[in-house]
């Protein structure tokens, strides 16, 4: 019946796409008179083979594994969020609310409530649009879009009018208090004679996403409500003829998703900057949709997928630093991983199909 | 605010309208014909990089007004081919489109002039001048009549009359040839277009190739008229405005062009003027910049005037068998 085995599909598909992406970012970089192995040789030395280098990818990929998740929750219900970048914007303004203004008596139970702070936000700046779609049919695309753009203005007006500390110059809140600065992995993992992760920003919340990656898996195929977002995601029209509410499910699962992507700032936020700057985010919202396509909406793909460009960020920044090659060589290689693993799917897919196709019409041996 | 500023304020009204007119009209083709198209900003951004490297190294604006639309066409054909020939997600591609023009246009920018990811300053020939229509100077001493010919329909580059002058040529293309007849049918109904016999594809790819005409006579105008040479991430979320102007406009010319001067003078005002007091009253910067994206939620919404979308829109077409 399937044109395609379960494993051509889950790993082929994507794997033949994410090489001719590579394959082209290997051009770009010819193009630019660089080499590409040299290239890639500075990225792994300076990504993967010191500990402080890990730090580093280990922080881009836990902002990346939650915008990941948040994107395919909403990919399972169908739906579009594009508004990872927004809704991480407001989660971090939740984050500094609640660490500037509660008093956490230690970091375990502040970690808590930002997180709590962070998802709500987040969540929040989610449920108009999703609300929108469900009962205005207003497309989430372009509403999403469109509280991008709200949301730094939002953040604009509250840093500069509100958080910022009187007489200070640049737009950011004042430092959270002590009691709320997250352990990072060089206090977790150092010890006197051997230092690990010196001065790399990642954190607690590292975990805080592997929880979240755990979470996201029992919700999508282990809950009742997991089956019902799959169920709309499949079918609209027979998931309303299960009894499922479009309307319900798609509000749940665009908070769920807008809760995600708010979690993010508690690793930028809380974790690194110690204090609400105007442009956490840096993107990760948006590289949230490469990876959750990448990793064909399932979080352990996420997660791997996360891993791919923390690498990549923490790679290209080396780059930047070692040879002429700008940091946005980056932007380019995660353009080419959308367009091919999302948009050219098919590019791939249509003569796979076809060659297992013929694969299944050839006589089988006599062994048979 | 005396008569001289008001002109002042429209004058950069106009100036900043233009990018947002040719975008909007550029979407316009490609919706209609069911296509969207999301990735308007990372066409403009590189047809704005290209026609400013090409003028200034050639000197020549008009060559490098030609580099850029030949560019932001080879994005329209990616975006064609994953979107028509393949029958990819549209929004995934158009998201592709925006990252790859932000990622390349420095790249490139970096490894020719090597200038952090911006190109040299143009001069003389490398820029669109404004122009001084007939009669600017002998009229400028009537009252009010003679100042506003001067100042706000005189004086501006060749590129923003071509804009203006492309929204009534737009409504006779659509509304008045079989060529607009057929592209309207194909982003409401391909089906009925194809069963008499034209080609869906070959219409869609012709939207799309509009498309990147107008966004790059867009991304030109940025870098060759509005400013003098291209520096990074130069369009800053233009392109999304003017999705935003289209959706505002319900996908007509006409309105298309209210919106975007309704948008080019939030811009113009916030430029001006950072916050504005009314009588006590303060209306703060970041109100006039998120005013677009609010007003396009609330035209969504449907509570005022519903903004329905081509019902084709978004989907490819594939062929019954």
């Amino acid at each position: 019946m399937d044109k395609m085995p379960a494993w051509a599909d889950a790993f082929l598909v994507p794997l033949i796409s994410l090489i001719l992406a590579a394959l082209l970012s290997a051009l770009v970089i010819l193009a630019i008179g660089e080499s590409p192995t040299e290239a890639l040789k500075l990225m792994v030395e300076g990504a993967l083979m010191r500990s402080a280098g890990w730090g580093y990818t280990l922080y881009y990929a836990t902002n990346f594994i939650f915008t990941g998740l948040a994107v395919s929750v909403a990919f399972h219900a169908r739906m579009f969020n594009i508004g990872g970048e927004g809704q991480a914007t407001l989660g971090g303004l939740g984050v500094a609310l609640v660490c500037l203004y509660l008093p956490w008596p230690h970091w375990s139970l502040a970690l808590i409530g930002a997180s709590l702070g962070a998802a709500a936000f987040g969540a929040l700046w989610a449920l108009i649009p999703a609300w929108l779609q469900a009962k205005r049919g207003s497309h989430i695309v372009i509403t999403t879009i469109m509280f991008n753009f709200i949301a730094a203005a939002l953040l604009n007006y509250v840093l500069v009018n509100l958080l910022k500390p009187a007489g200070a110059m640049d737009p950011a809140s004042a430092t959270f208090p002590d009691a709320t600065h997250l352990p990072t992995f060089q206090q977790m993992f150092s010890t006197a004679d051997n230092p690990l992760f010196r001065g790399a920003p990642a954190n607690i919340s590292f975990f805080l996403a592997l929880i979240a990656c755990v979470a996201v898996w029992l919700l999508i195929w282990r809950t009742r409500l997991g089956y019902e977002i799959r169920a709309l995601g499949h079918s609209e029209s027979a998931a309303r003829y299960a009894g499922i509410s479009p309307v319900r499910i798609i509000v749940i699962a665009m908070l769920i998703s807008g809760g995600l992507s708010g979690l993010m700032a508690v690793n930028t936020t809380m974790g690194e900057s110690e204090r609400l700057l105007m442009n956490a985010t840096e993107g990760a919202g948006f590289i949230g949709i490469a990876v959750a396509l990448m990793g064909r909406n399932h979080p352990f793909g996420v997660l791997l997928a996360a891993l791919l460009f923390g690498f990549l960020y923490q790679g290209g920044a080396e780059l930047a630093l070692w040879t002429s090659i700008p940091r946005e060589l980056i932007v380019v290689i995660q353009a080419l991983v959308i367009l091919f693993t999302g948009a050219l799917d098919n590019m791939v897919r249509m003569p796979l199909e076809r060659l297992f196709l013929l694969l299944r019409r050839t006589p089988k041996g006599p062994a048979e | 605010m005396d008569y001289l500023t008001l002109l002042q304020v429209l004058d950069s009204t106009v100036r900043l309208a233009t990018p947002l007119l040719l975008a909007c009209l550029a979407g316009l083709f490609s919706e209609r014909a069911g296509i969207f198209d999301i990735g308007l900003e990372g066409k403009m951004l590189m047809a704005a990089f290209f026609s400013a490297a090409v003028a200034s190294v050639t000197g020549s604006v008009w060559l490098g007004l030609l580099a850029g639309i030949a560019s932001s066409m080879v994005l329209s054909g990616i975006h064609g081919l994953a979107s028509i020939t393949f029958r990819g997600n549209q929004l995934i591609s158009g998201v592709a489109i925006n990252f790859l023009a932000a990622g390349l246009t420095v790249l490139i920018a970096q490894h020719w002039f090597s200038q952090g990811g911006r190109t040299p300053s143009l001069m003389g020939g490398g820029r669109f001048t404004d122009i001084t229509l007939p009669f600017a100077d002998a009229l400028s001493g009537v009252p009010i009549l003679g100042p506003t010919y001067a100042e706000l329909i005189s004086g501006h580059s060749i590129l923003v009359y071509v804009a203006f002058a492309c929204v009534p040529l737009t409504w006779w293309m659509l509304y008045r040839t079989r060529f607009g007849l057929r592209l309207r049918a194909v982003g409401e109904a391909p089906e009925a277009v194809d069963t008499a016999g034209v080609s869906v594809i070959g219409l869609r790819y012709a939207a799309v190739a509009i498309c990147g005409l107008l966004c790059g006579i867009a991304g030109a105008y940025l870098a060759t008229g509005l400013q003098a040479g291209f520096v990074k991430d130069m369009t800053a979320g233009r392109g999304y405005i003017a999705l935003a102007a289209l959706i505002f406009a319900k996908w007509r010319p006409w309105y298309a062009l209210s919106a975007c001067l309704l948008f080019g003078l939030l811009q113009a005002v916030a430029l001006r003027y950072q916050n504005i007091d009314l009588g006590g009253f303060i209306i703060p910067v970041q109100v006039m910049d998120a005013l677009p994206y609010i007003l396009t939620v609330v035209i969504l919404a449907g509570f005022v005037g519903k903004a329905i979308p081509p019902r084709a829109g978004g989907e490819p077409y594939v062929k019954e068998r």
